[in-house]
């Protein structure tokens, strides 16, 4: 039996730049380990550094009304989807409704945090691998237009979250009820010009996307996604699975149930059993007809139709609602008139309650349960990515035996590129990978 | 006028990867407001947007170069494009170095950027700065602190 090791770090000496998640690689954040045995894939084992069980017993013993900055940190790229389940799970305890304006302006923070994720996970880190590059940066030097093109639909999402506050040092933020101050109309109205612009070139990024060579893949999967009875989910919505099971939110843990994995500190979770799949490619494909005519337009033109069936369709899954929350946007801004006061009054009950919402990457799962004085006496955060997890691994042995004839490297790029296309946290680092292959 | 930016990076809740961001803290109590001081949090690749409009640009950040924790760098991106042994940390989305690089080669990057680093030693999750590293703390804002008397004032001619 031997043991060969391919590792990002010494690539990273080779060519002298630090790619991101140098640390992480080192930590083992991101750590991919297949077994062959007689030729054949014989186990796959993916395991992911997860930082919300750190913050899950973090919470215990913080007041509710700490709780939106607190979950800020759990993700950089999706602070907002933490805290938009958060509040959703308390404001449930505490019996609030938050409506009207100020659940649009949830709806639209929500937006730009998706656009902003989308449009990093399209142009800098998935696009690189249909062009041929081995990062976004070896990318911008040949397509700077492209990638610039990306950088300023990026902006205009984190415009929409600056000015709404996704971060506790931004004087606007998130708080149970509503937010700590609104905006104006004027404030909102100064977006639209750069949205407009956005609109459009997320339109042209489902034509570029249409146009790459994708790998004939077709996994049988098990979608799962928010359903709302007139939208396209963000904050609200049953569970529904492709397979035909609609529940409250607040039956979640009674279907997905979460396991420990020996070789991970990330817990795996399943339904009945079985791996499934959230994150854009379950949400387009269970919300199709929740779509807009323009996406629906664009989308013909390409040729492409829905369901998307390939993972690594997640680019257009992504573009396209990258599309949809720019009109989302758009909308909402226009209708915009502020509310009477910037949050509900909240008064303070013990009890449990459980939110969950579609985040870039799928939905995310809470469950608090506070005191009579609002104090969290129990955290429960559920990450997309751990859903995935399972799903992952399942593509990888489907994957792999293509790729047996490769070399270690050349077979841990390819991997590499399978687990892109689901946008785990960790995807974040390009070269973030580093494969053991096992063979005996 | 020159814009003289300084931006804080990390994370509050990773042990010492939380230096950059209670550095830019402590310079925003001791400077006047003709300095701009900005926090980045998660993602590196905001950084690009946070460096825009600005000529010049302190970043300060967590590093690791294998050198002894607490001990600080000072580099000169505007002229040093090669990284050498000097990891800016990561646990933000894209890294720093990556997110330098992308702002080079789009011809993005401010006239004058400056990286402070701070070697840092654990990165776990809830710990508290580290004794090495609030020593490297207390350094790292006198530097900055001269760096920025050292400016020409352009108001002042």
């Amino acid at each position: 039996m031997t043991e060969e090791r391919r590792t990002g770090p010494e690539e990273v000496r080779q060519t002298r730049t630090i790619a991101v998640g140098t640390i992480a690689r080192v930590e083992g954040e991101g750590a991919l380990r297949v077994t062959v045995k007689d030729g054949a894939v014989h186990d796959v084992e993916l395991r992911i550094f997860e930082p919300p069980r750190f913050f899950e017993a973090f919470l215990v013993g913080r007041h509710y009304s700490e709780v939106p900055d607190i979950v800020a940190r759990i993700c950089g790229i999706c602070p907002v989807a933490y805290q938009m389940s958060a509040v959703h799970a308390i404001e449930q305890i505490f019996g609030l409704r938050v409506e009207g304006a100020l659940r649009d302006l949830r709806r639209l923070l929500y937006c730009g945090e998706w656009i902003e994720s989308h449009a990093l996970h399209v142009y800098m880190l998935q696009a690189p691998d249909f062009l041929g590059y081995d990062s976004g940066i070896a990318m911008a030097k040949d397509h700077p237009a492209l990638v610039t093109r990306g950088l300023r639909l990026k902006k205009a999402g984190n415009a929409i979250m600056t000015l709404l506050g996704g971060r506790s040092v931004h004087p606007v933020s998130v708080k149970v009820g509503g937010f700590s101050r609104v905006p104006g109309r004027r404030e909102l109205e100064a977006l639209t010009t750069e949205l407009l612009w956005a609109r459009d070139a997320a339109a042209d990024t489902i034509r570029w996307a249409a146009t790459f060579e994708y790998p004939d893949f077709a996994p049988d999967y098990t979608y799962v996604a928010l359903r709302h009875p007139d939208e396209y989910p963000f904050n609200e919505g049953r569970l529904e699975t492709s397979n035909g099971l609609s529940v409250s939110v607040g039956e979640f843990e009674q279907h997905f149930t979460e396991h420990q994995v020996p070789y991970s500190n990330a817990l795996q979770c399943t339904f009945q059993g079985m791996p499934y799949l959230v994150g854009p490619l379950a949400r387009v494909n269970l919300n199709q007809d929740r779509l807009s005519p323009m996406v629906r337009e664009v989308l013909a033109d390409t040729g492409l139709s829905l369901p998307l069936r390939n993972p690594f369709h997640g680019i257009i899954a992504r573009s396209v609602e990258m599309l949809y929350a720019l009109e989302e946007s758009l909308r909402l801004i226009q209708r915009y008139v502020p509310p009477p006061a910037p949050a509900l009054a909240a008064t303070v009950r013990s009890g449990t309650g459980t939110a969950c919402t579609e985040a870039p990457r799928g939905i995310l799962y809470h469950r608090y349960r506070v005191d009579d004085e609002g104090i969290v006496r129990e955290a429960k955060i559920v990450p997309p990515t751990s859903q995935n997890q399972g799903r992952i691994e399942q593509d990888l042995r489907q994957f792999m035996p293509r790729l047996l004839n490769l070399s270690n490297e050349d077979a841990s790029l390819a991997c590499e590129r399978v687990i892109r296309c689901y946008d785990p946290c960790i995807s974040c680092a390009t070269h973030f990978l580093r494969l053991e292959i096992e063979r005996e | 006028m020159a814009v003289i930016r300084v931006i804080g990076i990390g994370n509050l809740f990773r042990g010492d990867d939380a230096v950059g961001l209670l550095a830019a803290r402590r310079l925003r109590e001791r400077l006047d407001s003709s300095v701009e001081i900005l926090e980045a949090e998660g993602d590196g690749l905001a950084l690009l947007d946070l460096m825009e409009g600005a000529d010049q640009v302190m970043l300060i950040d967590a590093v690791k170069s294998g050198g002894h924790p607490g001990t600080t760098v000072r580099l000169d991106l505007s002229k040093e494009s090669r990284w050498g042994r000097l990891v800016p940390c990561s646990t933000h989305a894209i890294g720093i170095a990556e997110a330098i690089d992308l702002a080079r080669t789009l011809g993005r990057l401010p006239k004058q950027i400056i990286l402070y680093g701070i070697e840092v030693d654990s990165l776990e999750s809830g710990a508290a700065l580290s004794e090495p590293v609030r020593g490297g703390l207390d350094s790292i804002v006198e530097q900055v602190l001269k760096e920025i008397e050292g400016i020409p004032c352009t108001k002042c001619i």
